[in-house]
């Protein structure tokens, strides 16, 4: 297995304050990686330095050998590297299926062709009904179907999440990185994602996700990267990170919530 | 909104001088009308599709209106340093296509800009733009005779090798031509909003991070709109100034950027017929109102109207009325589908 | 030499009513995040009032402007209260469109009235001009210079010394805050833009007489009011009394060694400027009004 993601002593200041110091980690072809740490870790960070949100103080991150460095967050995501959002995952305004249309953008854009031109001689026409063809697939087998006429900003809280990751798959990705994509989501939906999570690493992407679900994330990663005040302090199976006292500390150090994360954990590990 | 009701409504605007005539105030009305419609549909592309609230409209529209002037009058102005300017005449055909290029130039500029500056600073540049724009040809007498204005535009002049020349000078030739390039316009618009590049503009108004994070280029596609819709407002402006053969440096008053923006937000921003609509309805309710009631009095009517439209329908006219027939006539609702690999 | 010293002086006085123009728009988007375009408007209201109370009603030239200004305070609170109160909570889109649609009713209500031809406003001081050394000022423009600089720092006392003032600045730092510390923010929000209201008008009021009064002269002045506030910071106050007078100096020399024709673009062209080299204005950092 080879690199596809390398995090590469990467490190972030505002100002003072470091958001992230000396990160370095790989994400290997085909792999579910979890980046998990208490609230404040720098994970969100992390995911806007590596989609070209937030350009890092120092360090670099490369994707399959592709420095980042100097990419705007558009060219990174036609180099085949997508991304979800937390909280606002879906063009709010537009219909489900309007939105898929949106995220395929990628698609009718045939090399060295200028949309504009396109538009104007007409060319589009053939080209857009396989656009559309492909963006009721996506609906079809994020299973969102039935809620492609409705409004996105109007859908549930975790549907609205389904828009988001089929938006990121319409740019055919070969690597996905989902920002928190269970939050807010009861435990029926979360089974359905973690499903659909291994449907799409089935068809060859590889993932990285922030979470803070930890039964869900014990459950779907096949490596964990633990992160706590920007730094990396656990790398390794979900087994191992289980049982690392670093990682129950950060955990315990922190407020009521993460406490309760903690105690997941540890329920996790006797299950 | 419903398909035919744009053919339906060019239809009726082709028909219009066979039924009522060709009364020249009418007439009149119709080809400004028409004019400052261009120059709405133009700023609805900013304004309703991309949500850039650029007030400074007005400077593309002069701008195409000088250039075009200037081409097809000629010129000669000392630059100082030793350099000297002479231009000699060109065709009028000539002038509305640099002018619309002229025009795009300056757009490219604003969209360039709009990257930098964003919200009640943008629309402070915009306006600032116009104003220095509009204070050069007031100041600049040698090249555009300040107040005194440029006289004796010609018209425009339109042929075909082998099949002779016609020079646009009645009032309905004008009609015609304003027509004419009104719907090219909003079937160019059309086309760019209904397809790939409109999806383009919508997804950055709605959500810019989730738009580029999905391959969609900002900068490209806000200074697309925005060289679009410059060339557009300088075609409009081109327009108007062959057609009433004289112009001043009041064309660049804000009051005309304030019109179309009314023509815009009340018709319905980021709709097709929006503007159209607005433009009509705005831009004849002047003739309406003339035999009853003072100038002054129609623009606090105009104030009045807008303040209105934003309470009532804060959507525009149009998106207002079809969700009013929309509710009339409801479509039934999709039936649920389920998705045999994942079970909800 | 000379010269320069009487341009200076020129930009002083000028400075003066710019920032009182500057310092209104800046509070009410700082606190209201409401872009005024009806602050021309109110400009010229307040110009129109003073020429209603010395030419028409014959009244004390000194009790006139007091008069002005709460003309421009009463229709403030008239605005805020029809217009802008039940807009709250619309994008500040649609409050700019609210109040370009206001400041076209004023305008074209004041020409309805009044008739576009200019109107003077007689001035009870002295023709014969100050003479200091080579500089010569005119009594009416030291006294608007005076009463700029006065209301100037009423504006500040009030932000900085009263109860309002402190309810004005918690809501400028946060309104949603200020409002379960409280205080009650719409009429604070009434406050502040009938406070920006009165100021617009006072600059009126005191130009007016300096110059001509005519229906159409807030359109300019509320361009100039932008450039003020941009140069400043929007919602800034210092930056934008400072701002008033940057834009003062740059018109008086950009007219006396440029092109008196230009004199006007010098604003616009500072706004694209200052944009283009620091898009947040230049005094933009500022946390806190005052």
């Amino acid at each position: 297995m080879s690199a596809i993601l390398s995090i590469e002593h990467v490190g972030v200041r505002f100002g003072g304050l470091v958001a992230i110091a000396d990160l370095h980690f790989d994400v290997h072809e085909g792999e579910i990686v979890s980046l998990i740490g208490p609230n404040g870790a720098g994970k969100t960070t992390a995911f806007n330095v590596m989609t070209g949100f937030l350009k890092p103080s120092q360090g670099e991150v490369r994707f399959r050998g592709t420095s980042l460095r100097d990419l705007p967050p558009h060219a990174i995501t036609r180099l085949g590297l997508a991304r979800t959002f937390q909280r606002t995952s879906v063009f709010p305004d537009d219909t489900v299926f309007d939105n898929v249309m949106i995220g395929l953008h990628r698609m009718g854009a045939a090399a060295g062709r200028v949309p504009v031109i396109d538009a104007l001689l007409g060319r589009a026409a053939a080209g857009e009904r396989v656009v559309r063809a492909r963006a009721e697939a996506l609906l079809e087998w994020v299973g969102l179907a039935g809620r492609a006429h409705e409004k996105a900003g109007a859908l549930a809280y975790g549907e609205q999440r389904l828009v988001g990751v089929a938006l990121a798959l319409a740019t055919e990705p070969t690597m996905l990185l989902l920002d928190e994509p269970v939050s807010g989501m009861n435990a029926s939906e979360t089974r359905v994602f973690v499903r659909l999570i291994r449907q799409i690493r089935e068809r060859g992407v590889t993932i990285l996700l922030v979470e803070h679900d930890m039964p869900m994330v014990m459950e779907v990663s096949d490596r964990i990267v633990v992160l706590n005040y920007g730094r990396l302090i656990a790398e390794g199976p979900p087994d191992r990170i289980r049982t690392d006292p670093a990682v129950i500390k950060a955990y315990l150090g922190q407020g009521s919530a993460a406490r309760q994360a903690a105690a997941a954990i540890k329920e996790a590990a006797h299950a | 909104m419903n398909r035919l009701l744009p053919l339906a409504l060019l239809a009726g605007l082709v028909a219009m001088p066979l039924g009522l005539g060709t009364n020249p105030y009418l007439l009149n009305a119709l080809i400004v009308t028409g004019i400052l419609t261009i120059g709405a549909m133009s700023l609805n592309l900013l304004l309703g599709f991309t949500g850039q609230l650029s007030l400074g409209h007005i400077a593309f529209f002069g701008i195409g209106a000088y250039v075009s002037a200037l081409t097809s009058l000629g010129f000669d102005v000392d630059l100082g340093l030793g350099l000297r300017v002479v231009h000699e005449p060109w065709p009028a055909w000539v002038g509305f296509l640099l002018a619309t290029v002229a025009a795009g130039g300056c757009g490219y500029l604003i969209g360039r800009l709009s990257f930098r500056v964003r919200g009640a600073y943008f629309v402070i540049v915009t306006i600032s733009f116009a104003e220095v724009v509009r204070l050069v040809a007031l100041n600049w007498v040698e090249l555009t005779q300040g107040p005194l204005a440029l006289t004796n535009i010609p018209p425009i002049t339109l042929g075909l090798p082998g099949l002779g020349m016609w020079t646009l000078k009645t009032k309905l030739q004008n009609y015609y031509l304003v027509l004419t390039v009104g719907t090219l316009c909003y079937g160019v618009i059309a086309r760019l909003v209904g397809g790939r590049f409109g999806r383009a503009m919508r997804g950055l108004k709605e959500n810019e991070s989730l738009a580029l994070s999905v391959g969609i280029n900002a900068t490209r596609t806000l200074t697309v709109a925005a060289v679009i819709s410059a060339a557009m407002a300088g075609a409009a402006g081109s327009l108007y100034a062959h057609y009433l053969r004289i112009i001043d440096p009041d064309v660049f008053l804000f009051a005309t950027t304030v019109t179309m923006v009314i023509m815009v937000v009340a018709g319905g921003k980021s709709t097709l017929m929006g503007p159209v609509v607005g433009g009509l309805i705005f831009g004849l309710l002047p003739v309406a109102l003339r035999p009853v009631m003072a100038p002054e009095a129609q623009w606090i009517v105009y104030g009045l109207v807008l303040i209105v439209i934003l309470f009532v329908m804060p959507q525009g006219i149009v998106p207002g009325l079809s969700a009013l027939l929309s509710r009339r006539q409801a479509r039934p609702a999709p039936v649920l589908e389920v998705n045999p690999a994942v079970q909800r | 030499m000379n010269e320069l010293i009487q341009h200076l002086v020129n930009a002083l006085i000028l400075g003066g009513t710019y920032a009182l123009l500057g310092i209104g728009l800046t509070l009410i988007f700082g606190i209201m995040n409401v872009v005024n375009f009806t602050h021309g408007a109110l400009y010229t209201v307040g110009a129109y009032v003073m020429y209603l109370a010395v030419a028409a009603l014959g009244l004390n030239f000194f009790l006139a402007l007091p008069v002005a200004i709460l003309g421009g305070l009463l229709l403030g609170v008239a605005i805020e209260l029809v217009l802008l109160r039940p807009f709250r909570g619309s994008d500040i889109d649609t409050t700019m469109l609210v109040m370009i649609g206001a400041g076209i009713i004023l305008q074209s209500g004041t020409l309805w009235t009044f008739g576009g031809v200019a109107k003077a406003i007689p001035s009870p001081f002295p023709e014969a001009p100050l003479q200091i050394g080579p500089v010569s000022v005119s009594w009416l423009r030291l006294f608007v210079l005076g009463a700029a600089l006065t209301l100037i720092a009423l504006t500040y006392a009030l932000i900085n010394r009263t109860k309002l003032g402190l309810a004005m600045r918690a809501a400028f730092q946060d309104s949603d805050t200020a409002a379960l510390m409280g205080v009650d923010v719409r009429r604070i929000y009434t406050a502040t833009f009938a406070l920006g209201s009165s100021l617009a008008a006072a600059a009126g009021a005191l130009l007016g007489p300096v110059y001509v009064v005519f229906p159409q002269m807030g359109g300019l002045a509320e361009l100039k009011a932008f450039a003020i506030v941009i140069l400043g910071g929007l919602g800034n106050v210092t930056g934008a009394a400072i701002g008033g007078f940057i834009l003062a100096l740059a018109e008086e020399f950009g007219a006396g060694y440029v092109s008196s024709g230009y004199r006007d673009a010098m604003g616009f062209l500072i706004i694209i400027a200052v944009l283009l080299y620091r898009p947040t204005g230049l005094f933009a950092k500022a946390e806190r009004i005052g």
